[in-house]
């Protein structure tokens, strides 16, 4: 089939950006979107022009790495889906498709349709593990854990950290990705005893990345890649609700409390 | 150069504690000024630069990837073994071991076999207290299945997508340590080269992909966690950009690289569909637990899968192998479906792909859950609604993935499979303690030769990389450093780095000025067609002695004629691209010659002209019983071996009949 791509191009995160035409000749349905643009890439090469830059590497949904927002849509038309599993069956002759980046301000553009995630990682570095040193650990069967609690964390864990969810909501908010790590620890008992200060310290992180609020749209759970609930926005709500009303705040590692401003 | 791999005396169980027991230690104080870097943040060097960072070491992690929790050791899907033996069937670390040593056709180092398989429960504790999400069973308890090429349930996972939440796991740790300072991530940096000063491995220099600037880091030791090099073949299960270049070029700097030609073909991955493809998918190992294998017994059969009746289809792996049906190692699964292709039974528009059916899993299932219901009399769209229910728990996100690709749904039509390429087992060599014949250098997880002979059973990498970076270089790694006390932190204006530093910035330079018309993927697929036709899962001399001419062409022919555009100094991923190519077109001649010298077939190097009456693998144990150890040399790559003894086990012909 043949398409009409309209592609955002921007040389790096100083300058401005813009859209950039481009037809497309005869591209497989079996083909994957990806697979498209390295057929466009190939002729933009062949051509002497500056092949269009783009985040990918497993090509198979798994590491999170792909993000395009395409016709207004995180990862494309199909659900539950990253842009390396989309296939050009979803498309038809003649269709002119636009592909931006993910648009975020907490997520800089670093080239055409690249953007710099660090956000993700430093919110993880706030509090997104459980804090064992290799070697600590008990025999793996000496805490049991609830089957449907542990399927539950499970899904939670499912996360690939793409940023979907927060090209997809209006607010550029990352409650979707937070929310997920968060729930997954607490709902595992080895997650229990940082409970108090992970949240705390991860929304604190979340909010000084320049990530937006929830606005209850929902827009991050409907293209998440992954099916990552909503629920696990409204279980944060809850633990941060209780960590922030716990008499055990000022005993724990939590950021917002400064302590060099401490009374005492 | 006489190879030591270093192993300790004593009784092969007693070995490893041991080791740890007469272990030179760094005391705390020593451990901050003693810097390490750590290239790779997959398995390996994700649980490497964490647990090193606990101990106190001053850290720095790089990877070429956006964050360090996208390396490919997340894309494993089927599960970790461990020798826990809680399914109460009969394991033990003997025989993790044991199936460890035969499934790698008796080429690997019973030592270090051993030690993996003595470290491997650890792991699942380690993990387990890290918060990975295993599956487990209504009381509480961890769940286990089985792999291929074993006879016990001792694999643990996390539906398809262990190798993810064991990643994450190792991740979580590593930003961990992050956060408190012990370790500098440098993530978007790919390696260019060691440095080396009077023989010890002292830094990298490594290039910011974002900037194009080259950077030099001084470490008192280096760890390579670089990963496999199956993309060499282009198309592979591998990440796109998974790739040899820290590995080579420790290699060029004096590392030896151990038994290239061992690659693994991987029996269950989504077949090729046209030349517009860019990488394979692999459908996880464990759906052969409940998939079985056919094809028509008919040539050239073109009814649809369910025409077929059952008395007209060849189930091959339970005809040939009834002893493991279809439950048999990758190597020969892989060979058997090619033998079925080759001879004119494949399915599908290309005719290179096999069905792996569920229908009977399904089947039985529903029959057992309907039984639980106390559905008497249930009714065979019931049964086969409540059986892919069960199957859909069991599988569902593989079947997903699978339909996506094919826009065909499995739970209806059998699923087509045909082999392709997805580990190393070669790599660098490297001694007891991980260490590679480069002083201070080491070497770790898939980029290492060591553990898992010519063939790795399913489940074992992911142990294996956790293993190396958890339980073993911990302890190994103070052995050196330890030696390392008095040395401070040598500046980065000394000439060494200076010296390879120009040599990256030629090298680069030399690249972008070839100017030439054909671009680097074109470049990459002829080599990759070259090794899958010469090199692939079978191989003779005179295939291999055209390769290594083809190869030797392309290389020319690249240097001469490939096509990078933009510059040096921005973001240029088909300059990153180009880089890696070129080390491959290296490479690859080095595996033809790897697998030109070994006249005998093991595991996943089968040479034609060495296999039994049966058309199964013929090892030639008086004349092959060594790893292969190549050495770069300016006037080209010297053969060193390193002897294999067996004290434990005795090499047989491998049966899985």
């Amino acid at each position: 089939m043949n398409l009409t791509l309209k592609v955002w191009r921007q040389k790096n995160a100083e300058t401005k950006g813009k859209f950039e035409t481009f037809d497309v000749k005869n591209i497989s349905s079996e083909m994957s979107f990806l697979e498209m643009f390295d057929v466009l890439n190939e002729r933009l090469i062949n051509e002497g022009k500056d092949p269009v830059a783009f985040d990918h590497d497993c090509r198979e949904g798994i590491c999170g790495a792909c993000s395009m927002y395409i016709d207004g849509r995180a990862h494309g038309p199909w659900q539950k889906n990253t842009v390396c599993q989309l296939h050009m069956r979803a498309y038809k002759e003649g269709d002119t498709i636009v592909v931006e980046p993910w648009r975020s301000v907490a997520f800089p553009v670093i080239k055409d349709l690249m953007v710099d995630r660090k956000a993700f990682d430093r919110i993880i570095e706030a509090g997104g593990y459980i804090s064992v040193n290799t070697g600590n650990a008990p025999d793996a069967n000496d805490i049991l854990v609830d089957r449907a609690k542990s399927e539950e964390a499970f899904d939670s864990a499912a996360c690939i950290g793409c940023g979907a969810c927060v090209a997809a909501c209006p607010n550029g908010s990352a409650m979707l990705f937070v929310s997920a790590k968060v729930s997954q620890l607490a709902l595992l008992p080895q997650g229990k005893p940082e409970k108090i200060s992970r949240v705390l310290n991860m929304v604190d992180q979340m909010d000084k990345e320049g990530f937006g609020n929830c606005g209850n749209i929902y827009n991050c759970e409907a293209e998440c890649p992954k099916g990552i609930s909503v629920e696990n926005i409204a279980r944060m709500n809850r633990e941060f609700l209780g960590a922030s009303l716990s008499s055990e705040i000022q005993k724990r590692p939590v950021r917002v409390v400064d302590p060099m401003n401490e009374q005492g | 150069m006489a190879l030591d791999a270093k192993i300790p005396e004593g009784p092969m169980d007693q070995k490893w504690a041991n080791y740890k027991d007469h272990v030179k230690l760094v005391s705390p104080a020593n451990k901050r000024k003693l810097e390490i870097i750590v290239v790779g943040t997959g398995l390996a060097g994700a649980s490497a630069a964490a647990t090193l960072a606990e101990l106190g070491y001053k850290v720095k992690s790089f990877c070429f990837q956006d964050s360090p929790r996208r390396a490919h050791s997340i894309a494993a899907q089927g599960g970790i073994n461990a020798a826990k033996n809680y399914q109460n069937d009969g394991d033990s670390v003997y025989r993790l071991f044991y199936e460890t040593e035969k499934g790698g056709d008796f080429r690997s180092r019973e030592a270090n076999t051993y030690r993996l398989a003595q470290v491997s429960n650890n792991i699942i504790d380690q993990c387990v207290a890290q918060g990975v999400p295993f599956a487990r069973e209504y009381g509480g308890v961890l769940a286990n299945r089985s792999f291929g090429g074993t006879q016990v349930q001792r694999t643990f996972y996390a539906a398809g997508q262990t190798g993810q939440q064991l990643l994450l796991g190792a991740y979580g740790a590593l930003e961990r340590q992050v956060a408190l300072g012990n370790v500098t991530m440098y993530s978007r940096h790919e390696m260019h080269d060691i440095v080396k000063i009077d023989g010890k491995a002292r830094g990298i220099i490594a290039r910011n992909l974002v900037t194009g600037k080259l950077e030099r880091h001084f470490g008192h030791a280096v760890l390579i966690c670089s990963g496999g090099y199956g993309n060499v073949f282009y198309l592979s299960t591998n990440a796109m950009g998974s790739n040899v270049t820290a590995a080579w070029k420790s290699h060029k700097k004096g590392a030896f690289f151990a038994n290239p030609c061992y690659t693994q073909i991987h029996p269950t991955c989504i077949p090729v569909t046209g030349d517009h493809q860019s990488k394979l998918t692999l459908m996880s190992e464990s759906l052969r637990n409940d998939g079985r294998i056919w094809v028509p017994k008919k040539k050239d059969d073109n009814r649809k899968p369910k025409d077929i009746p059952e008395d007209e289809r060849d189930y091959y792996l339970e005809r040939r192998y009834p002893a493991f049906g279809n439950l048999g190692p990758r190597d020969v699964t892989s060979r058997a479906a090619k033998e079925r292709c080759d001879a004119g039974y494949g399915v599908g528009t290309t005719k290179k792909a096999v069905y792996l059916d569920f229908a009977d899993a399904i089947k039985r299932y529903g029959k057992t859950e309907a039984h639980k219901r106390g559905l008497s009399n249930a009714s065979e769209n019931e049964i086969e609604v409540l059986g892919k229910s069960v199957v859909k728990e069991k599988y569902g996100n593989l079947f997903a993935m699978y339909e996506k690709i094919t826009d065909e749904n499995p739970y209806e039509v059998p699923m087509r499979i045909y082999p392709a390429v997805h580990y190393t087992m070669g790599g660098l060599w490297v001694d007891y303690e991980l260490m590679t014949t480069v002083q201070g250098l080491y070497c770790l997880g898939e980029a290492n030769f060591s553990d898992h002979g010519a063939n790795r059973l399913g489940a074992s990498a992911l142990m294996q990389g956790l293993a190396d970076g958890y339980f073993v270089i911990p302890y190994t790694l103070g052995n050196y450093m330890s030696g390392e006390i008095r040395t401070p932190a040598i500046p980065t204006t000394h000439p060494a780095f200076e010296e390879a530093e120009n040599a990256v910035k030629e090298r680069i330079e030399k690249l972008m000025n070839i100017k030439g018309n054909e671009s680097v993927d074109s470049f990459h697929k002829r080599l990759g067609h070259i090794m899958w036709e010469k090199s692939g899962m079978a191989r003779n001399e005179k295939g291999l002695t055209e390769a290594i001419e083809e190869i030797k062409a392309l290389r020319k022919e690249f240097w001469e004629n490939v096509r990078i555009p933009g510059g040096i100094l921005e973001m240029n991923p088909e300059l990153d691209k180009a880089g890696r190519v070129a080390d491959f077109l290296e490479l690859g001649e080095l595996i033809c010659r790897d697998a030109l010298n070994r006249r005998e077939s093991c595991g996943g190097h089968f040479r034609e002209e060495s296999q039994t009456p049966d058309g199964e693998a013929q090892r030639i144990d008086d004349e092959f019983s060594y790893v292969a150890a190549w050495e770069y040399t300016p006037e080209g790559e010297v053969l060193n071996k390193e002897q294999l003894t067996f004290d434990l086990v005795q090499p047989s012909q491998r049966s899985y009949k």
